[in-house]
């Protein structure tokens, strides 16, 4: 059983609560083939754990690095990853698309 | 996004209601609005407010340019399910192939007999009468329901609560002879022939299905056609 979209967001939620710090990753935008569709959600907490996908497992690992620094700073930012994009290539985005990521703090 | 938003959403998640999270990116603002506040001012007939509904209308999330804002609207509606009435063989067929479409159903039968869960492996399935078990299940218009036993007695109960509920999806298995006979019953429970015609009979897409699993793939398919291709 995969993990759902509310799975996820009652996660983010709960976490919250807990007192952990708490980051919202979400799909805003794709360009060309994406593996997942605008709206997909990652939530990440401060120690690095993480529940959904933001693509195929390509750049989950720069989202998350991302999120602590917006989970430390308190401040959101968007993330664009792509094959124009050297470090998105770096990380590996290899279906040829380019998706936005906006990483927000929840808090 | 502030907790309180998250907290508020997941709510309206677990209710079945249908919302949008509305984020400013550029500001880092982000903002609930529930489907309920859509059909009063002053979201109605705001460009905010057509966009919310828009996305509720299709599932389908993105950005949208509203009064100069580059805004992203994240569509929450909620999963699609299936409830069938008749735990029969093409019910069989039909709840482990609409899980794996994402369908989530729910069988009702009275008969003891056919509603078993050896019948049913890893499924839902409820040995009672519709009138009992259907206002436990809630039907709303996220909710397709078909209707398979033949017997009046058990479907028609389970057609008068899904046209009430108004759900997105509503089927009903018999030859035409006996779906006019239903319609004939339906319109003395008083509901209008325009909602009496949205009922699916015969059945699924034809695709000559013959067996009971050919059947199931014609009604998913036709569930899902209703799904995706509204107002299309």
């Amino acid at each position: 059983m995969s993990t759902t979209d509310d799975d996820i967001l009652a996660a983010a939620e709960t976490w919250a609560r807990e007192g952990r710090g708490v980051a919202l990753a979400t799909v805003v935008q794709t360009w060309g083939s994406a593996p997942r569709p605008v709206g997909s959600h990652l939530v990440i907490d401060a120690e690095g754990n993480f529940l959904g996908s933001v693509s195929g497992g390509c750049v989950e690992g720069a989202v998350v690095t991302e999120a602590l620094e917006v989970i430390a700073s308190g401040a959101a930012r968007t993330l664009t990853f792509g094959v124009a994009d050297e470090t998105a290539w770096r990380v590996g985005l290899t279906c040829g698309g380019r998706i936005a990521v906006y990483v927000e703090p929840v808090s | 996004m502030k907790l309180a938003d998250l907290a508020a959403l997941n709510a309206e998640k677990a209710a079945r209601r249908a919302a949008v999270l509305v984020t400013d990116t550029a500001a880092g603002e982000t903002r609930l609005i529930r489907a309920a506040e859509l059909a009063a001012a002053p979201l109605t007939g705001s460009a905010l407010g057509m966009a919310a509904a828009e996305a509720i209308r299709t599932g389908r999330s993105g950005m949208a340019e509203i009064d100069g804002r580059a805004l992203f609207l994240t569509a929450h509606v909620p999963p699609v399910r299936v409830v069938v009435t008749g735990a029969v063989h093409i019910s069989q067929a039909l709840q482990p192939m609409a899980r794996q479409v994402g369908l989530d159903v729910t069988i009702i039968d009275p008969r003891t007999a056919f509603a078993t869960p050896e019948r049913f492996p890893g499924g839902t399935v409820l040995a009672e009468w519709p009138e009992a078990a259907l206002p436990k299940v809630g039907l709303d218009v996220y909710t397709a329901f078909v209707a398979l036993t033949h017997d009046p007695k058990i479907d028609d109960p389970g057609l008068i609560a899904a046209l009430s509920a108004r759900c997105f999806y509503i089927g009903a298995l018999g030859s035409r002879k006996t779906h006019a006979a239903r319609v004939a019953r339906l319109k003395d429970k008083g509901f209008s022939d325009e909602a009496i015609g949205a009922i699916h009979a015969p059945v699924g897409i034809d695709i000559g299905a013959i067996s009971p699993a050919e059947i199931a793939v014609s009604i998913v398919a036709e569930i899902i056609a209703a799904l995706r291709m509204r107002g299309a």
